[in-house]
């Protein structure tokens, strides 16, 4: 044993003795993570992708990207002497023929669906907990790229196999493009090489699905763990957990074991999954041809936001110059998405512009403490969420058995209705919380014990909370609403920058106005001396916190 | 036949009239001395009715034939369960009924066939238990024995489609990969891929046709039921409805190789997977890993 020892050692010191990396290898390997369930989506996504690389190169070995003709002789006895391309032909023979095919194909495509499913779980993590703030926007700004590049990756496997859903998928991009003015022919017949759906579209999404997306993905997926690695990663605020440290356990041999482990469990997952439950079953959908549309027709699921956008959208077209501007096909399929991605890709910035806070941020938001982002965020879910409902109306409506129609309109109006709707009931919901732990700061958390006093009055007897418990509730910062300043100075002389100041403390007054601050110090001494004088302090706090 | 009766009845003038029947040349002076006859416009145009009715009775569709093969007792039978259970809405000849307000309260039945009453009756669906957008299967109300009573009783109002020959409705004999091509092409539209059915506007929707009897989906697509066009003879050969109908049952039989079929319902119920159980699982999952502490 001691003679593999020293040989280790021995290796070890040769390679350390002519590249130096002790230094650089000691500082790293003890490097810090904190442990929080929710650290570890962004982990999910990580091994799904993994798994989604392995075993896509499995199916590279036996699928042929070419629209090719062929009639069909192989195992699926249904299928016999049926016309259709060879990318379906080999599909079906990596299903039926290739030993533990179909099981690939299955891992593969819900490791893609589990894949997105946890970025943007992870997205919506760093979203509500600000963990996108200063100095983390640029991974913020590469996590918006990533999500992209993995639809993008999704919609083009999608299309691979050539089945009536893939073709249907591609016929729906082809008519988003041809929405887009002057240019949208050009643009098809560019992708298509000629008029849909041509023979070429299959060979050109292989290498981007294979090689271009991919390795983007990977590029990014690299630079994002190292800005990560660098800026070391955000935590919850704690008693011993500050701004400028991280608390939680060594990446060697604890995050180790602990990521280790959980690759195991998402990769077991996913093929748990995959052996279990079948998924995009191509041989019943049947090869594609232009002529048939079936029904049940819907993208995967992170597609499904946009499918849904064309489903509800009122049929507006107008003409100019004898030019047809398709607005119900332009607006859900060209601009929906860039009025999502943009204030998305840009939220960090917007929200600095509310705070005008340009310090470091290194400890998480609990989401109640900042209830207007948790409220907008909680309303683009259910903008969200009402997509994707638009999305399998037909599904729905059979599944609840109600008209399609109704589906139809409840989603035209809720769209308008019900985001700001949740907004309101998030902020209120979090102004609510807040107000409850300010509560238990104060005056300490309900014992259940109610008391009755010589003269009849009932009150519940409050136990003080411990010290680190009100640590727990009160280690966020007081974030207070900007004050513009006056339009003038003593003098008269006008502000030059007063109207963007008032612009800023307006937006400002928006994040902040509401919020419930946690009690001062003197609120907290006299709250504990002395309750009545808390009290009346309190009820000055909470009517002013209503203006 | 009582048009030919007063023909009978001078059987003897018309025997004379055809007695100089000899011989080819004489045929020719024989029809052109009798030209002037008193009854030689009578007997051309018996010859004429009698040519038109055989060339009818051998051309026309069968169904008449099948009006006529139906016993009158069974027509009787069907006509008087068609008066309690129908005729409320369809009248008491299946001639329809329209309400004050215009509203239809059942359609008219004269034409519709046979096979529309032993679609409509046989899955259930008429009687009808209130109006709605469309009529669902249900359990069926009536035996077979009085499914065909009421069937021959419509069918024998005007001719309409019949129900199918039992050669048309054999499975074994179709050719499923065709029949997969043509369900796609005619039918997957609003029935999906494999017959899963779907939603349509209004309320209405094409059904599952998991389960249904080769019978009714031929009748189905020969009477064009509900909110269904129909698929005539023409446009889809019974061959072309035995591979369909063959088709459907060897989809509906075939295993699922990839585990759960989940619906076979495609995308929708694969992301509500992805996310309820794959995700949902995966988070527990981190909560179980960071709970298990390493400070142990």
């Amino acid at each position: 044993m001691s003679a593999i020892v020293n040989g280790a050692g021995k290796v070890v010191d040769f390679v350390d003795q002519r590249i130096t990396a002790s230094n650089w290898l000691k500082r790293n390997i003890r490097k810090v993570f904190p442990d929080h369930w929710s650290f570890l989506l962004g982990e999910i996504a990580l091994f799904s992708f993994i798994m989604i690389l392995l075993s896509g190169v499995f199916l590279t070995l036996w699928f042929k990207p070419t629209m090719a003709h062929i009639m069909y002789e192989g195992a699926y006895v249904p299928m016999r002497d049926v016309g259709m391309s060879e990318a379906y032909a080999s599909t079906l023979e990596i299903s039926f023929e290739v030993r533990g095919g179909l099981l690939m194909r299955q891992v593969h495509h819900w490791g893609a669906l589990i894949f997105l499913a946890a970025m943007s779980a992870h997205m919506l993590r760093i979203f509500f907990t600000g963990a996108f703030r200063k100095p983390r926007e640029i991974n913020w700004l590469i996590g918006v790229i990533l999500l992209v590049l993995g639809v993008a990756a999704g919609f083009t496997g999608y299309s691979l196999p050539d089945d009536l859903l893939s073709g249907t998928g591609l016929r729906i991009i082809e008519g988003g493009m041809l929405a887009i003015p002057i240019v949208g022919t050009y643009l098809s017949s560019f992708l298509f090489g000629g008029e849909y759906p041509g023979d070429d579209i299959i060979a050109r999404l292989y290498p981007m699905h294979i090689l271009l997306i991919p390795g983007l993905i990977l590029a990014l997926v690299a630079a994002h763990l190292m800005i990560l690695w660098y800026q070391k990663h955000t935590h919850w605020g704690g008693p011993g957990k500050t701004n400028t440290n991280v608390a939680g356990a060594p990446f060697f041999p604890i995050y180790v074991a602990k990521a280790g482990g959980f690759q195991f469990i998402v990769m077991g997952v996913i093929v748990l999954l995959a052996a279990t439950i079948q998924i995009n079953p191509v041989w019943l959908w049947g090869p594609y041809d232009p002529s048939v549309v079936s029904a049940g027709t819907q993208p995967d699921w992170y597609v499904g936001f946009l499918d849904g956008a064309l489903r509800v959208m009122p049929a507006w077209e107008f003409y100019v110059f004898d030019h047809p501007i398709t607005m119900s096909v332009l607006i859900p399929a060209i601009l929906l998405p860039g009025i999502i991605l943009t204030p998305l890709a840009l939220y960090p910035w917007i929200e600095q512009r509310a705070t005008g806070d340009t310090r470091e941020h290194h400890l998480l938001d609990r989401p109640r403490n900042v209830p207007v982002r948790t409220g907008i965020g909680v309303a683009f879910i259910v903008f969200y969420v009402l997509l994707w409902i638009a999305g399998g109306n037909d599904f729905f409506a059979t599944i609840l058995e109600i008209p399609v129609n109704w589906i139809t309109w409840f989603i035209r109006i809720g769209i308008f209705v019900l985001p700001p709707l949740a907004f309101f009931v998030t902020k209120r919901i979090c102004l609510g919380l807040q107000r409850r732990d300010r509560d238990k700061v104060m005056h300490g958390r309900e014992t259940g014990i109610v008391m009755v006093s010589p003269d009849g009055e009932f009150s519940e007897l409050h136990a003080p909370l411990t010290r680190s418990q009100a640590y727990e509730l009160t280690w966020h910062e007081r974030q207070l609403p900007s004050d513009p300043g006056p339009a003038t100075d003593a003098n008269g002389i006008p502000n030059p920058n007063y109207r963007s100041k008032r612009a800023q403390a307006r937006l400002s007054r928006f994040y902040f106005g509401d919020v419930v601050q946690k009690p001062t110090r003197e609120e907290l001494e006299s709250a504990h001396h002395d309750g009545h004088g808390a009290e009346a302090a309190q009820r000055d706090e909470l009517t002013s916190g209503q203006q | 036949m009582p048009r030919s009766l007063p023909g009978r009845s001078r059987g003897s003038r018309i025997g004379q009239l055809f007695s100089g029947l000899n011989g080819g040349a004489s045929i020719g002076r024989l029809l052109s001395t009798r030209r002037r006859h008193p009854l030689a416009a009578i007997a051309v145009l018996v010859a004429v009715l009698f040519t038109a009715g055989g060339a009818y009775a051998a051309l026309a569709p069968s169904t008449s034939q099948n009006v006529q093969a139906a016993s009158s007792t069974q027509i009787d039978e069907g006509r008087q369960l068609f008066a309690i259970g129908c005729s409320s809405c369809h009248g008491l000849n299946g001639e329809g009924q329209v309400n004050d307000n215009g509203d239809v309260l059942g359609p008219s039945l004269i034409g519709v066939g046979a096979a529309a009453v032993d679609f409509q009756v046989g899955t259930g669906r008429m009687p009808l238990a209130a109006p709605s957008a469309q009529a669902e299967r249900k359990p069926v109300s009536y035996n077979q024995e009085q499914i065909d009573a009421m069937a021959a009783f419509v069918a024998s109002l005007a001719p309409g489609p019949e129900v199918p020959d039992e050669q048309y409705l054999d499975t074994a004999e179709g050719n499923v990969a065709r029949g997969g091509e043509l369900f796609r092409t005619n039918c997957s539209q609003c029935h999906n891929t494999t017959g899963q059915g779907g939603a349509l506007t209004m309320g209405q929707f094409a059904p599952n046709l998991t389960g249904v009897e080769p019978r009714h989906i031929y009748e189905a697509m020969i009477t064009g039921p509900q909110a269904m066009p129909v698929f005539s003879d023409q446009t889809v050969t019974p061959e072309d409805k035995r591979d369909i109908i063959a088709f459907l049952e060897s989809v509906q039989n075939e295993p699922d190789p990839g585990g759960l079929a989940i619906g076979r319902a495609g995308p929708v119920a694969e992301g509500l997977w992805a996310w309820l159980v794959g995700i949902g699982l995966l988070i527990g999952m981190a909560t179980w890993i960071v709970t298990r502490s390493s400070k142990a």
